[in-house]
């Protein structure tokens, strides 16, 4: 423990490790910067399609098993395979973390969707909602502590991800901790996993506020 | 059979069984740690949400983060590897424990007591066995997951068959990333059968009336 202290202590307080390219500043701002753009991109596709399936619970299967394949899917190696057949570059890294962004957003919102009691769709449409009332106003309010557990995971695992991504030749967080790996610095090494684990918690926070703001007191 | 591999990495077989102990003892290890926290919190129902609170912080450690800074104590080895996974783990199975233990009809738990069962047996020849196919659900997500990520550990040098996936960067070897994908990818649907297998066997109660058990959305 006094070891790690040391380290931390050692990365944090020299102020040359605060500014330049490889500063924590830079470095969390890259991080972030890829994680908001691959969450994004993720769930303007995933989210439309898990609710046009919930709604109306046609593709369950193929949902469910895109669900359960991509988990076996090893991040890392996608990413080095992806950056062995096409390069350096943002895009080979975003495929992966699109990979294994979506599935969770999908299926989340799908079975939200689904799960929604059938009694409070029959409700809605008797009081004479139309289609698109029902699936906006009384579906997606009920499902969403679901899709937003679902974009969570989601986040967490790109964060996680875009550390990983450092090992091929990427920026973010991740970038200290391999760099410092491969050079025998510890300080380094520790440094980048204590800003990892930074990320990692702020995107809870995030979330605790987004489910505290937009779900409904009635369903807390 | 050796699949191209270097031969610097190890054989097939080493590789193979560095692998699959890393994984499985760490699905191991978070099922004999989830069993009695699961137990507790449905026991408590107070210490629930804390306890769920901090596995999902744990949870949210990237993988990476967390086995550089296990190395401060446990060094360059299997263990490094197997805490981090482990800890995932316990994240998801925690919730299964105590939703499967909680869905033990009361009348059946009753029928138990008033046959003279002591508590001790009823938990485990009643309330166990009733919670199992929950429970095996969420080892089953855990343990895919688990198999795809003891990649990562080739970061820090204990990958198993993620070392392929470096050594398909270092020698600009696509083939290889290809073979450490598909292995990975066929060893977790084996295991994962065989876990299916293994509650088909535990549960015969359950083959007539197909019972149907939701699973959790995992991590990567």
């Amino acid at each position: 423990m006094n070891t790690l202290l040391h380290y931390l202590g050692e990365y944090f307080g020299t102020s040359a490790n605060w500014s330049g390219p490889g500063g924590i500043p830079t470095r969390l701002r890259e991080h972030f910067g890829y994680t908001l753009l691959a969450l994004g991109l993720a769930f303007v596709i995933a989210f439309p399609l898990g609710l046009w399936t919930g709604h109306t619970g046609r593709g369950g299967a193929v949902v469910t098993l895109i669900a359960n394949s991509a988990r076996a899917l090893p991040t890392y190696g996608l990413l080095v395979l992806l950056v062995v057949l096409s390069g350096i570059g943002l895009v080979p890294v975003l495929i992966p973390l699109l990979a294994l962004a979506i599935p969770p957003i999908l299926l989340n919102t799908y079975e939200g969707i689904r799960g929604v009691d059938p009694a409070l769709t029959d409700a809605a449409r008797g009081m004479g909602m139309t289609r698109r009332q029902v699936l906006f106003e009384a579906q997606l309010p009920v499902a969403l502590p679901l899709i937003l557990v679902g974009t969570q995971t989601a986040a967490v695992q790109i964060v996680a991800t875009a550390t990983i991504a450092a090992a091929v030749s990427f920026g973010g967080v991740g970038r200290p901790i391999v760099d410092g790996l491969a050079r025998n610095d510890y300080t380094l090494v520790v440094g980048g996993a204590a800003l990892a684990a930074v990320c990692s918690l702020l995107v809870l926070a995030i979330f605790a506020g987004l489910r505290r703001l937009l779900v409904s007191p009635g369903l807390r | 059979m050796n699949l191209g591999i270097p031969s610097y990495l190890g054989s097939f077989t080493e590789l193979l069984v560095d692998h699959l102990v890393m994984a499985l003892g760490a699905s191991l290890l978070g099922l004999v740690v989830a069993l009695p926290l699961g137990l507790l919190c449905v026991r408590r129902p107070r210490w629930y949400p804390p306890v769920l609170a901090c596995a999902s912080v744990l949870y949210s450690i990237p993988s990476l983060a967390f086995f550089v800074l296990l190395i401060a104590f446990t060094g360059i080895s299997r263990t490094t590897v197997v805490i981090p996974l482990a800890v995932y783990t316990l994240a998801v199975l925690i919730p299964n424990v105590v939703d499967g233990l909680r869905a033990v009809p009361e009348s059946v738990r009753q029928s138990a007591t008033a046959m003279g069962y002591s508590p001790a047996r009823r938990l485990l020849t009643v309330d166990l066995p009733i919670a199992l196919p929950t429970v095996l659900a969420g080892l089953r997500v855990a343990t895919v997951a688990n198999i795809s990520m003891v990649s990562v550990g080739a970061l820090i040098g204990m990958g198993a068959f993620g070392s392929l996936f470096t050594a398909a960067v270092q020698l600009d070897r696509l083939g290889l990333a290809v073979t450490g994908i598909v292995v990975t990818v066929v060893m977790a649907l084996v295991v994962d059968a065989a876990l299916l297998g293994v509650q088909w066997l535990a549960t015969p109660w359950l083959r007539r009336t197909r019972g149907r058990t939701r699973t959790r959305s995992g991590r990567a």
